[in-house]
């Protein structure tokens, strides 16, 4: 059995990051992430690894990503209004296909908002905030042992698809602290993404072999001049106005995510066997839809919770299957409805389907959910 | 400070230089007749060749615009980011891989507009970036719009009757910012700020080499410059180094521009410190075990 060790979210989160192999941060000061950038901090130095405090959120992603392109493990780490600021060159790590891990850890907005009270309003942010078509992964936890463990699966699945992976926390996680039993380092994979074996061979960085997933990645500086460019490009890392690179290239790009599907999506279900009602949750809400679920079960309502571990990719094909044989979801998350739409969308209407938000700065209680749970529709 | 002007040093045949330090692939390059970024460019591969750097163990990092296609060109590690954010990104190599020779090539636009907040903050760092800008005063890539270096008065197609703002003095910007090697060039004084690009290379800590560079298609024609060979000699006349400049009376100073070093002094690298910090926490860990 690991170490038991009291923690908080978001220094679980760093000390997840650090046992995938993270070796640079950079950030900027956001409340409720900072704790990530002062654990962040404190033990990269000790480990041989970088912390920077850039000039401003936009220059935090800039430099993880240059300390990735070198053959660095980086992160960043921010809250809704540095989440927007980064959206531009998120964009430019998910067309170059530079691996990195983004943690937004959601608070009220828009704008400054209400700081810093729980929120996930940036859901569809993360989805579709930067300009242009792209892939993204994200993924949310809901317990400190997930803001550590989930960290690891972030970069793993970053450095597997070169591929931003956005760690989509909210302030209810980020700031909870509880138990939580260390693994041991033997037992954590950690996965590094395919680098050139020879580095003096032909400078084709956007090469695919076979049977690869993604094209092999020479840290740069190491002998291989290849470029690098936010331009939609060829194999050859130029940039191409070709109608069919453009094509071949975007497709790639979807396809690598889209075709990965169950590699990539997790959910977790509870008490779904027997359900006929579900709680649409993830993040911070599942506490209270865990005590709503032990509730409406007591009253003898069949309740169940469908959870999205990842949220991006969307967990479509669980959702649909689950839906079958279910009368009512009930989706619970901390904004006007953004998830919702894509229940809505999968579900087709094949069951009734409500919805309980909450952005007034509090968070959702097992009451509020349960009395959806009961709600009659007329 | 000694000016580094030194117009002694060897160069090497132009064509060689091409063979050597560019993709000849990717030529002939995408700027306009008479532009100054490709004599800015040939100053940096000419810079490399005298100070001998490996290719493998060069970087270079360019924003967006005019300027930023100088990365495709050069035949290093290159890497053409997004708008404004070649110094964030270089930082983040340099921080990796300290041992990396890493030169951001910028534009006016892309380094004091956009860019600026990173421009003065690598400055205030310290961290061991050489900024080559190739300053135009205009927005080119776009279309000719005024720019934070376009002189007051002077037009843009944004500015149409004339630009109301003052200019940036790129150079002054980051010394004042901290920058520990500050320095000024031009198209038309080659040799000189082929050194000055040098020193600044060598220079161990954040440099900034503002390069004026020729825009006779937008700047140019906008503001009645004549061609590319009268703004040529315009640079001729009135680029003066530094030694000159300062002899000048204030009253014939009107209307120059004092090129060559403005400011050097030696002060501890970032990524060195940082480095340093990293051994002395493992020593301190050592014997506390």
């Amino acid at each position: 059995m690991g170490k038991i060790v009291l923690m908080q979210g978001n220094e679980a989160c760093v000390e997840g990051a650090l046992a995938a192999g993270m070796r640079l941060f950079a950030g900027y000061p956001i409340t409720p992430s900072t704790e990530i950038a002062e654990v962040s901090s404190v033990r990269l130095p000790s480990l041989g690894g970088k912390f920077i405090q850039m000039e401003d959120e936009i220059a935090s992603i800039a430099c993880a990503i240059g300390a990735s392109v070198a053959g660095v493990k980086a992160m960043t780490a921010t809250s809704g209004p540095g989440f927007s600021l980064k959206q531009e060159n998120l964009g430019y790590a998910c067309l170059a296909e530079i691996p990195l891990v983004l943690v937004d850890v959601q608070r009220s907005g828009p704008s400054t908002g209400m700081p810093t009270s729980p929120s996930q309003g940036d859901v569809m942010m993360a989805r579709w905030g930067t300009h242009g078509d792209h892939p993204i992964i994200a993924i949310s936890p809901s317990t400190v042992t997930e803001c550590y463990g989930l960290a690891i699966r972030c970069f793993n699945l970053s450095e597997k698809y070169r591929t931003p992976v956005i760690f989509l926390m909210d302030e209810i996680v980020g700031h909870l602290r509880e138990g939580m039993e260390l693994p041991d380092p033997e037992d954590i994979k950690i996965v590094n993404r395919p680098t050139v074996q020879y580095p003096d061979a032909k400078r084709l960085p956007y090469h695919m072999k076979k049977n690869q997933l993604v094209p092999e990645m020479a840290p740069m500086g190491c002998g291989q001049r290849y470029n690098i460019t936010g331009l939609i490009h060829d194999e050859t890392g130029f940039p191409t106005n070709s109608n069919e690179e453009a094509d071949r290239l975007m497709h790639r790009l979807m396809h690598k995510i889209s075709d990965n599907y169950d590699d990539i999506v997790q959910v977790q279900q509870i008490n779904m066997e027997d359900a006929d009602t579900a709680i649409f949750c993830y993040g911070g809400t599942l506490r209270p839809a865990i005590s709503a679920m032990e509730e409406a079960r007591a009253k003898g309502i069949k309740c169940g919770i469908f959870r999205p571990i990842t949220i991006w990719p969307f967990p479509e094909r669980e959702l649909a299957e689950a839906a079958k044989k279910l009368k009512k979801i009930v989706v619970a998350e901390h904004n006007y409805g953004q998830l919702v739409l894509e229940v809505e969308r999968v579900t087709k209407g094949c069951c009734e389907l409500d919805f309980i938000g909450k952005v007034n700065g509090t968070v959702l209680t097992p009451g509020e959910i349960l009395s959806k749970i009961e709600e009659v529709k007329k | 400070m000694v000016n580094t002007g030194d117009v002694s040093r060897n160069t090497v045949n132009c064509s060689n230089l091409i063979y050597k330090y560019m993709r000849p692939e990717h030529l002939p390059q995408i700027w306009c007749p008479g532009c100054g970024n490709g004599i800015i460019m040939r100053d940096v591969a000419q810079a490399i060749e005298n100070l001998g750097l490996s290719r493998n163990k060069t970087v270079i990092v360019s924003g967006i615009g005019c300027s930023s296609r100088a990365a495709g060109y050069l035949d290093f590690s290159t890497i053409h980011t997004t708008h404004g954010r070649a110094i964030a990104f270089a930082t983040g190599i340099k921080l990796a891989r300290p041992e990396l020779e890493v030169i951001v090539v910028a534009g006016d636009g892309d380094i004091s507009a956009i860019g600026g907040n990173h421009l003065i903050h690598a400055a205030r760092r310290n961290i061991g970036l050489t900024v080559v800008v190739m300053n135009n005063n205009i927005y080119g890539m776009t279309g000719g719009q005024y720019s934070p270096t376009t002189p007051h008065g002077d037009k843009g197609t944004t500015a149409p009757y004339g630009n109301l703002d003052r200019s940036f003095d790129i150079a002054g910007l980051a010394f004042g910012a901290g920058a520990s090697y500050a320095a000024r060039g031009d198209c038309y004084h080659v040799q000189q700020t082929i050194g000055l690009i040098q020193d600044g290379i060598r220079h161990k800590g954040f440099s900034i080499i503002d390069v004026y560079s020729l825009c006779p298609t937008y700047y140019g024609r906008k503001n009645k410059k004549g061609n590319a060979v009268d703004m040529m000699t315009w640079q001729k006349d009135n680029c003066i180094m530094t030694e000159q400049y300062q002899k000048l009376p204030p009253e014939k100073r009107e209307g120059k521009v004092e090129i060559g070093l403005i400011h050097e002094v030696q002060q501890p690298e970032f990524t060195y410190m940082y480095d340093k910090m990293i051994e002395q926490l493992a020593k301190e860990r050592e014997e506390n075990e």
